[in-house]
């Protein structure tokens, strides 16, 4: 499949920070990605520069085979909901999604509406007078109805609470069913976006360190617990992203599926098994990757080979 | 429902056996589709098309052109036998392994194991 986004050895320098360091990474359309990682990693950076709303300082990026820049072939296909995105001083809900109707050639009024209707958006209301969750609805719903052909939603849930979110879970989810396209979606709450997407990009601090289909992830790592010396003898042999103890009893988490014969060596060793999350995976990664930070190897090297 | 640490897919192709399992899809039935399941359980649609695309290769589901997913003819049967030579490892290792640590033996099992099927609560049951 062709890549809709190729970026290549892309660095961007602020004046005393690497926001990003030689990224490289290709999206295949169709799919929803999430691209996740601490605050400051370089998530918003990122999609500012593959939507023409900030420079690299090097590398190269290429949107549906073109440059973005001033681009308006490119930036008509593409929707980027900011988590501080900023509307004009008078617009309200009503004016921005006229707006958004007459650039995005895909949008869906329906939607919008049946949206508007769940959040209970005051649509006549002025924008500045909207609290910080309507905010975020306004662009949840333009991001939504616009089906363009990328869209990006960076953090879009702020002050939305648990009901509103899974209002856009479900209307991605079905939508993205009825209308296949490319999602990236850059989240904190790894947990609620886990099940919702295909492939997971992790970025730390300016660089790529996960770029793996979710699936694959999810048995990527292992903790097991028990007694501290078995579990310390078992760990030896393997890559040990995080350890915890308590009092004779130890919890490793390891990298690395375990096959079938493993997993039972351990269970006979008397030591048990628990499965780890994306988030707690993710978080164990991030967490080793400032440790080993300074040195030059990533925890992981991203795979290229799955990509289909 | 879903749970943390094992592939999705897998999950959802499993939910779909136990429902032919337990009757609640009968064979010859139409299948949930893909985006249906994806609503239900809240995932990525492609994750669940993996989930079908294992039961149908694996002869449990077979595709309608134009009209959709159904259960095929003999697959409880199929399940039950996959089901079945997989019930020991599963189900009765552990089993073994916790009364092992507790002191119980396999007479111990059996006698517990007919009470408990008979309904009769036992004395000093070992919970």
């Amino acid at each position: 499949m062709t890549a809709v986004i190729e970026v290549s050895n892309l660095t961007k320098q602020y004046r005393d920070k690497l926001a990003l360091d030689h990224v490289s990474l290709s999206i295949e359309p169709g799919k929803i990605y999430g691209l996740l990682g601490r605050n400051g990693a370089g998530k918003t950076t990122l999609m500012s520069i593959l939507t023409a709303q900030n420079f690299a300082s090097s590398g190269s990026v290429r949107v549906f085979g073109e440059e973005p820049y001033e681009n308006a072939r490119v930036l008509s296909r593409v929707c980027f909901v900011r988590e501080s995105q900023k509307y004009p001083d008078d617009a309200t809900p009503e004016h921005a999604f006229r707006a958004a109707r007459l650039f995005f050639p895909n949008w869906s009024q329906e939607l919008a509406d049946r949206l508007v209707a769940e959040f209970q958006l005051p649509v006549k209301r002025r924008i500045k007078k909207l609290s910080r969750g309507q905010l975020s609805a306004v662009g949840v719903i333009i991001g939504l109805a616009a089906r363009a052909e990328i869209t990006f939603f960076d953090e879009p849930y702020l002050g939305l609470d648990a009901v509103a979110r899974q209002i856009f879970y479900d209307r991605l989810i079905e939508d993205y069913a009825e209308q296949p396209r490319t999602i990236i979606l850059s989240s904190h709450l790894i947990d609620e976006v886990a099940n919702l997407i295909e492939r997971v990009i992790v970025i730390d601090d300016g660089r790529i360190i996960l770029d793996e289909e979710t699936d694959a992830v999810r048995d990527r790592a292992v903790t097991v617990v028990g007694d501290a010396a078995k579990v310390d003898a078992w760990a030896a042999g393997h890559e040990v992203l995080h350890r915890e103890t308590l009092g004779r009893v130890a919890s490793v988490t390891t990298l690395g599926v375990l096959s079938a014969a493993e997993r039972a060596e351990v269970e006979a060793q008397g030591l048990d098994l628990a499965p780890v999350s994306l988030q707690q995976l993710i978080v164990r990664l991030t967490q080793k990757a400032a440790g080993t930070r300074g040195t030059d190897d990533a925890v992981l090297a991203p795979s290229t080979e799955e990509v289909r | 429902m879903i749970d943390e640490g094992r592939a999705l897919f897998l999950q959802i192709a499993e939910a779909i056996e136990e429902s032919i399992l337990d009757g609640s899809l009968a064979e010859e039935a139409q299948a949930p589709s893909t985006n249906e399941l994806a609503a239900f359980y809240r995932i990525n649609p492609a994750t669940a098309a993996k989930g079908v695309a294992m039961l149908t290769e694996k002869g449990v589901l077979h595709k309608r052109r134009g009209v959709g997913m159904f259960v095929s003819a003999g697959a409880r049967d199929l399940l039950l036998g996959e089901r079945r030579a997989a019930f020991a490892e599963r189900f009765l290792d552990p089993l073994l392994a916790e009364a092992r640590m507790i002191g119980l033996g396999p007479d111990d099992l059996a006698t517990l194991l007919r009470e408990r099927a008979a309904g009769a609560p036992t004395e000093g049951n070992p919970a």
